[in-house]
C-alpha cells in the first residue's frame, strides 16, 4: 500500500451512474474497508437481472478489497443475477481468483453444535473422574518416592532441600512477622474494647494467647506460604513441563518426583512449623504491646498470666497442624505443576488453581482438626 | 500489498542499512555493516551461528537498537521515529519468528485475526473471513483454524504464524529461520509457499536462514555475515564462486557440497 492511502480523504467508493452502471473507485484496501463494507451493505443495487459493474476507477486493491468484491459478487449471483465486471485489470482478476480459491478451500462452517445438557454433565463427571484418578496416582507416586527416600536417606537431594529451606522458609520470615504482628494487635484492640466495660481486662492475655497459638498463627502462616511457595512450585514445575525439562530429567534417569517434589515437601514440613513458632512469638508480642498501651497491663503481668493460663497443648496443637498444612501445600503445588499441559496459558491457570485449592484444603483440614479435637475434649 | 497503478517497478530501496555497528558488552556483533534491499526482492542473510543474523533482523524490525549507524525502512529513518510513526511502519511489515510465537491462548484463526482487529475497524464477520482466507493461503487445512497452537505440528505452526504475519497484506515480510526444524518435505513446501506469496502479494522478503536448499531455491540475493562484517553480497551462484575462505567453508562443508551436486545433477 502506498503512503497516500493513509490519508483519510482517499476513500473507497461505489456509486450508481445514470446509465444504471455501478461504478467503483478509490482504494479498496484494508484501511478503507470498514467504511466500504457498510456502504456496500446498504447500496441500492439496481433491480435488473443483468448488472454492469465498472471497476476501472479502482486505484488499488489488496486481498481484503478483493475478498469484499468477490463476496459482494457472490451474493449478487446467489440472487440469480448476472453480473458483468467491466474494466477489471488482470492483476485484480488474479487477486480475486486467488482469494476465491482460498475461501473455497479454507472456509469452515460455524463451530460444531454445543453438546446437550446430559452430554455436558457426562463430560464433566468423566473429566472430574480422570482428575481424581490422576491426583490419586500422583499422591501414590509421591508416597512411594517418600518411602524410598526414608529407606535410603542418601537419595534425598540435600542441596535442593537446603535451597528450598532458604527460599521458602528463611525468606518468608519478614512477611509472616509483619502480618502476624498486625493480626495480634488487631485481636488485642478488639478484645480490649469488649473486656474493659466488664472489668475483665486481664483476660485479653487468654484471648490473644489461645487464639494466636492454636488457630491464627498456623492458619495465617499456611495461607501466606500457600500463596508464596505453593504458587511458585506450580509455576516452576509447570514451566519445566512446558519446556520438556521434566522429560529430559526422566531420560537422564532422574525421577522428577525425587528431585522436585520430595525436597519441596520436606522443606515445607520443616519450615512451616518453625515459621509458625516465629508467628506465635510475634503475634503475642503485638498483643502484648496493645495490652500495655490500651489497658495498661504491664509486660511482666502479661507474661506471668500467660504462663499460668495458657496450657501447653494449645501451642502443641498449633504447631502440630503445621506439618499437615505443609504437606497439603507442597503436594497441591507440585501436582498442579505436573498437570500443566502444552501452553504458557496453562501455567497461569494452574497456578491460580493451585493457590485456591491449597488455601481451601488448609481451611477444611483446620476445621476437621477443630472437630476432632473437640471430640477428644482437648 | 496493493495492486494498482501507483506501483513503480524501478529499483526502489525498501530497507537501507548504513554503517551499522552492534556490540554486546565487549563482544562485537556487527562492525560497520551496510546493505540495501530493493522492492520485490527475496533477500537472504546467512552466516554461521552467532554471526549476528538474527540480531540484524531484530534491529530491522526495531526490537533492538544498534549502537551506531542507521536503518531506513521505506525511506524513513527508524531510529528517529515516534510511537505513531512506528505503529504505522509496523502495520506495513509482517514478521515470522523462529518458533512461530503464536499466542497460545488463541486459536489459529484468532491469531491471524489479531492484527486485523488491532489495525482495522472491520466487522467481526469480515475479519473472520479474511483470517480464514489467509490461513488457507498458507496451505493449512481448514480444520486447523479452530485448533490451538499446541495442537499443531512444528510445520503447521510455522504456517499458522505466517498467516498472522501476512494478515494485513504487508509490503515487507521478515522471516527468521522459516525452515528450521522442519523435515525436508515440509521445508520444501514452505519454500514454495514463500515464493507463491511473494508473487501473489508482491512482497519484499528479508529472510535469515541456514538452509542451503532454501537459499538455492528462493533467494534472489544473499548477504553473508561473518567476523562482524558482510563477507559478500550477491546471488547464490556468485557467492558459491567466491574465494573467501569463510564462504568456501559454508558452501564446501559436506552438506553444502551435496546440495550443490544435487543442483548440478538437476541441470
Amino acid at each position: 500500500m502506498e503512503e497516500e492511502t493513509f490519508a483519510k480523504d482517499v476513500e473507497a467508493g461505489i456509486s450508481l451512474g445514470e446509465d444504471q452502471v455501478v461504478y467503483s473507485s478509490g482504494y479498496w484496501t484494508l484501511p478503507h474497508l470498514a467504511n466500504l463494507e457498510r456502504r456496500l451493505a446498504r447500496f441500492p443495487w439496481p433491480k435488473t437481472p443483468e448488472l454492469i459493474w465498472d471497476l476501472g476507477g479502482i486505484q488499488a486493491v489488496d486481498t481484503g478489497g478483493a475478498w469484499l468484491l468477490q463476496r459482494t459478487l457472490n451474493a449478487l449471483q446467489q440472487e440469480g443475477r448476472r453480473v458483468v465486471l467491466r474494466r477489471l485489470s488482470p492483476a485484480q482478476a488474479e487477486l480475486m481468483r486467488m482469494v476465491a480459491r482460498s475461501w473455497a478451500e479454507g472456509h469452515i462452517s460455524a463451530p460444531p453444535a454445543q453438546p446437550g445438557r446430559l452430554e455436558r454433565i457426562g463430560l464433566l463427571v468423566w473429566r472430574e473422574g480422570i482428575q481424581l484418578q490422576e491426583a490419586l496416582a500422583f499422591l501414590g507416586e509421591s508416597v512411594m518416592t517418600l518411602l524410598r527416600t526414608f529407606a535410603r536417606p542418601r537419595t534425598l537431594r540435600l542441596q535442593a532441600l537446603l535451597k528450598r529451606l532458604e527460599l521458602d522458609g528463611y525468606h518468608s520470615l519478614p512477611i509472616i512477622g509483619l502480618l502476624l504482628f498486625l493480626v495480634g494487635t488487631v485481636i488485642a484492640y478488639q478484645g480490649a474494647e469488649q473486656l474493659r466495660p466488664l472489668g475483665a481486662d486481664i483476660f485479653v492475655v487468654d484471648l490473644v494467647g489461645i487464639s494466636m497459638l492454636r488457630e491464627i498463627a498456623p492458619l495465617v502462616t499456611a495461607i501466606v506460604i500457600a500463596g508464596r511457595s505453593g504458587a511458585a512450585y506450580t509455576a516452576e514445575i509447570g514451566t519445566m513441563n512446558v519446556t520438556e525439562e521434566l522429560d529430559a530429567l526422566r531420560t537422564i534417569g532422574i525421577s522428577p518426583q525425587e528431585l522436585l517434589v520430595i525436597p519441596r515437601i520436606a522443606a515445607l514440613v520443616i519450615a512451616l512449623p518453625l515459621l509458625t513458632v516465629f508467628g506465635d512469638l510475634i503475634g503475642v508480642l503485638g498483643g502484648m504491646l496493645v495490652a500495655f498501651g490500651e489497658l495498661g497491663i504491664r509486660y511482666t503481668e502479661f507474661i506471668s498470666r500467660f504462663r499460668e493460663q495458657i496450657a501447653l497443648r494449645h501451642y502443641l496443637i498449633g504447631i502440630g497442624k503445621a506439618p499437615v498444612f505443609a504437606i497439603i501445600i507442597a503436594l497441591v503445588g507440585c501436582y498442579q505443576g505436573f498437570q500443566v499441559r502444552g501452553s504458557v496459558e496453562s501455567v497461569g491457570r494452574n497456578t491460580t488453581t493451585s493457590v485456591v485449592q491449597a488455601i481451601f484444603l488448609v481451611i477444611v483440614f483446620d476445621a476437621l482438626f477443630s472437630i476432632l479435637l473437640s471430640w477428644w475434649k482437648l | 500489498m496493493a495492486v494498482g497503478p501507483l506501483r513503480s517497478h524501478a529499483k526502489e530501496p525498501v530497507v537501507e542499512v548504513h554503517h551499522l555497528s552492534t556490540r554486546f558488552g565487549a563482544t562485537v556483533v556487527h562492525e560497520d555493516i551496510s546493505l540495501t534491499i530493493y522492492r520485490g526482492e527475496l533477500f537472504a542473510v546467512i552466516g554461521a551461528s552467532g554471526s549476528g543474523k538474527t540480531t540484524l533482523l531484530r534491529e530491522m524490525i526495531h526490537l533492538q537498537r544498534p549502537d551506531a549507524g542507521s536503518i531506513r525502512i521505506f525511506g524513513q529513518e527508524t531510529n528517529a521515529m515516534g510511537t505513531t510513526e512506528l505503529r504505522r511502519l509496523r502495520r506495513r511489515c509482517g514478521v515470522l519468528f523462529q518458533e512461530g510465537a503464536l499466542f497460545s491462548a488463541l486459536t489459529v484463526a484468532e491469531n491471524a485475526a489479531v492484527p486485523l482487529r488491532e489495525y482495522t475497524g472491520l466487522s467481526g464477520r469480515l475479519i473472520q473471513e479474511l483470517a480464514l482466507i489467509k490461513i488457507a493461503l498458507t496451505g493449512l487445512p481448514p480444520e486447523s483454524a479452530r485448533k490451538y497452537p499446541d495442537e499443531l505440528s512444528t510445520g503447521m505452526r510455522k504456517r499458522a504464524a505466517l498467516a498472522r504475519a501476512i494478515a494485513l497484506d504487508p509490503e515487507l515480510l521478515f522471516l527468521d529461520e522459516p525452515t528450521a526444524g522442519l523435515d525436508p518435505i515440509s521445508a520444501g513446501g514452505l519454500d514454495a509457499l514463500i515464493q507463491h506469496l511473494k508473487a501473489w502479494l508482491g512482497l519484499t522478503i528479508v529472510m535469515v536462514t541456514h538452509d542451503l536448499d532454501t537459499l538455492w531455491r528462493v533467494a534472489d540475493r544473499v548477504a553473508m555475515l561473518g567476523e562482524g562484517r558482510i563477507l559478500a553480497i550477491g546471488t547464490m551462484a556468485e557467492l558459491a564462486r567466491s574465494k573467501e575462505p569463510l564462504i568456501q567453508a559454508f558452501f564446501q562443508g559436506r552438506r553444502g557440497v551435496k546440495v550443490k551436486e544435487r543442483r548440478w545433477n538437476q541441470k
